[in-house]
């Protein structure tokens, strides 16, 4: 089933100074359940496509359809998830996960139940009555993982989710976040500058062109692998990196 | 043998020594103030009839407190709390709506800054004609000291919060009205704490002002009617009691970030 459509979505800004075309004519559909890597050079408008899919921001050109419906404001449908945790400090862990339910104005009895569950399962039930300030950067990176899942969206949007945390926490990281969604049978968009991230998480990667950001090319990750960091061991990886490597570069 | 002090224990008792040290040496500053000053006065270094002296001050307590001193400490406790309460209340309702309207935002910035930098004192005769002389003009006094500042302090607290909170909370679908109850105010709730701290003093300076500006009691009225009448003695006493009063609701203020600290929201 098609969860995400784009269809000759483009986007300029306005500012006083100038005009700029952030990304153009940009095609891309997303299927259920898959793994989506976007990569391309830095500050080509790879945020700015997943603020167009959340509905923050609308396009200037062409249509996005969630589930078959229209995107025009932002919805269920989507989890936004950001490079740094945004857990709120003065919220406890567990009232943290609760946030988008109280957003929606859908916090009952079965939606703390879920939050439970989603909290028990990923090893963070413990921490419950934590604050943010008292977890490592990995278990504040789960819990807003988890904070994303407790609206069950169906398509997460993931803006780089792992760079702001050290290279060792990351690999970890990484394989905690892949397993989770795997687990909980999510459709995910990946938005990242790093390429062999990209290549040890995603079933696909697309590949984006420099300003204003076009589809340039999409490659089928075919890396049969367990888990992001077994995918880093397998020989197919490397010559996948030089692949996208090279096709980011030019 | 002798038992060796973990390497903890030491750090502790070094972390108590350093604390005790420090309460030492704080009260040793006062004691020899006062104790300098009394003997200077007693040995006639000084003119005790100019500089005043702690024995004096304390004759003069107990003199005031026979006659009128509650009601004057009363009265400018009074203007001073609810001058703080109404500008403090008023102050942050105002940024609130700063915060809420880009639009007003920007119209009122310059008039904003230009009150900021206007010497308060100045509207003096102004408030006088307009709400007359009394409690009423030292209590406005106070809150026209105080609420420009606390707007713009609370103001930048409100303003300062995490753009990618923001996002986060647009993205789920927040409203305005939810970014503002849920992340907004709780969010500036430390910066919302120090204003009180700042208005603290604030108050006591637009009280105190007041006083001298327009008043037929509190301790401003003792100050002004002591310098005017060479009664150093009064202006003195009527200080210390001024400076323990400012204490003890700083402390009082104090205490309320303590709590707020503690709890969560």
């Amino acid at each position: 089933m098609e969860i995400l459509k784009m269809e000759n979505v483009s986007l300029t800004y306005q500012t006083v100074e100038r005009e700029t075309k952030a990304i153009e004519n940009i095609n891309l559909s997303i299927e259920d359940g898959e793994f989506i890597a976007l990569v391309g050079p830095s500050g080509c408008g790879k945020t700015t496509i997943l603020s167009l899919i959340s509905g923050l921001i609308k396009p200037s050109g062409g249509t996005i359809t969630l589930m078959g419906k229209p995107v025009d404001k932002p919805g269920s449908e989507t989890g936004y998830m950001l490079q740094r945790d945004m857990l709120f400090e003065w919220r406890t862990i567990e009232k943290n996960v609760l946030i988008g339910p109280e957003i929606r104005r859908t916090l009952n009895d079965e939606a703390k139940r879920d939050a439970e569950e989603l909290l028990k399962k990923y090893g963070l039930w413990e921490f419950r009555n934590h604050y943010p300030g008292q977890l490592s950067g990995g278990m504040r990176q789960r819990a807003a993982l988890i904070r994303t899942l407790a609206l069950k969206p169906k398509l997460l949007l993931l803006d780089e989710p792992f760079s702001a945390l050290d290279f060792q926490t990351r690999l970890s990281v990484c394989n905690d976040v892949y397993d989770i969604i795997k687990t909980e049978k999510k459709t995910a968009l990946l938005v990242t500058h790093d390429i062999s991230e990209a290549v040890s998480l995603a079933d696909r990667i697309v590949v984006l062109s420099g300003r204003p950001a076009t589809v340039k090319k999409t490659f089928t990750i075919d890396i049969d692998a367990p888990t992001p960091l077994k995918r880093r061991e397998r020989s197919e990886f490397g010559k996948w990196f030089d692949i996208i490597w090279k096709e980011v570069s030019v | 043998m002798k038992k060796q002090k973990s390497e903890h224990e030491l750090f502790m008792a070094k972390n108590k020594y350093k604390r005790i040290q420090t309460i030492v040496v704080q009260v040793l500053i006062l004691v020899l103030f006062i104790g300098i000053w009394e003997l200077a006065a007693q040995l006639g270094w000084i003119d005790s009839f100019i500089m005043s002296s702690p024995s004096r001050i304390v004759k003069m307590l107990g003199e005031l407190g026979k006659q009128d001193l509650w009601i004057h400490i009363g009265t400018t406790l009074y203007e001073c709390v609810i001058g703080f309460v109404i500008s403090t209340a008023l102050g942050c309702v105002i940024a609130v709506v700063l915060w809420w309207s880009d639009f007003l935002r920007r119209v009122l910035e310059p008039y904003i800054v230009v009150l900021n930098s206007l010497p308060k004192i100045a509207l003096g005769p102004i408030i006088i004609i307009w709400v007359g002389a009394g409690a009423k003009a030292i209590v406005m006094m106070t809150v026209l000291i105080c609420i420009i500042v606390t707007i713009i302090s609370a103001l930048g607290g409100l303003m300062a919060t995490d753009e990618g909170k923001v996002l986060l909370l647009r993205s789920m679908g927040a409203s305005k009205w939810q970014i503002l109850v849920k992340l907004v105010l709780p969010g500036s709730i430390p910066t919302l704490l120090s204003v009180l701290k700042i208005n603290v003093g604030l108050a006591w300076v637009g009280t105190i002002m007041g006083e001298y500006l327009v008043s037929g009691a509190g301790l401003g009225y003792l100050i002004i009617y002591g310098g005017q009448v060479f009664k150093l003695d009064l202006v003195m006493t009527s200080t210390v009691i001024l400076c323990f009063l400012a204490a003890v609701m700083y402390f009082a203020v104090a205490l309320i970030e303590k709590f707020f600290k503690r709890r969560s929201f």
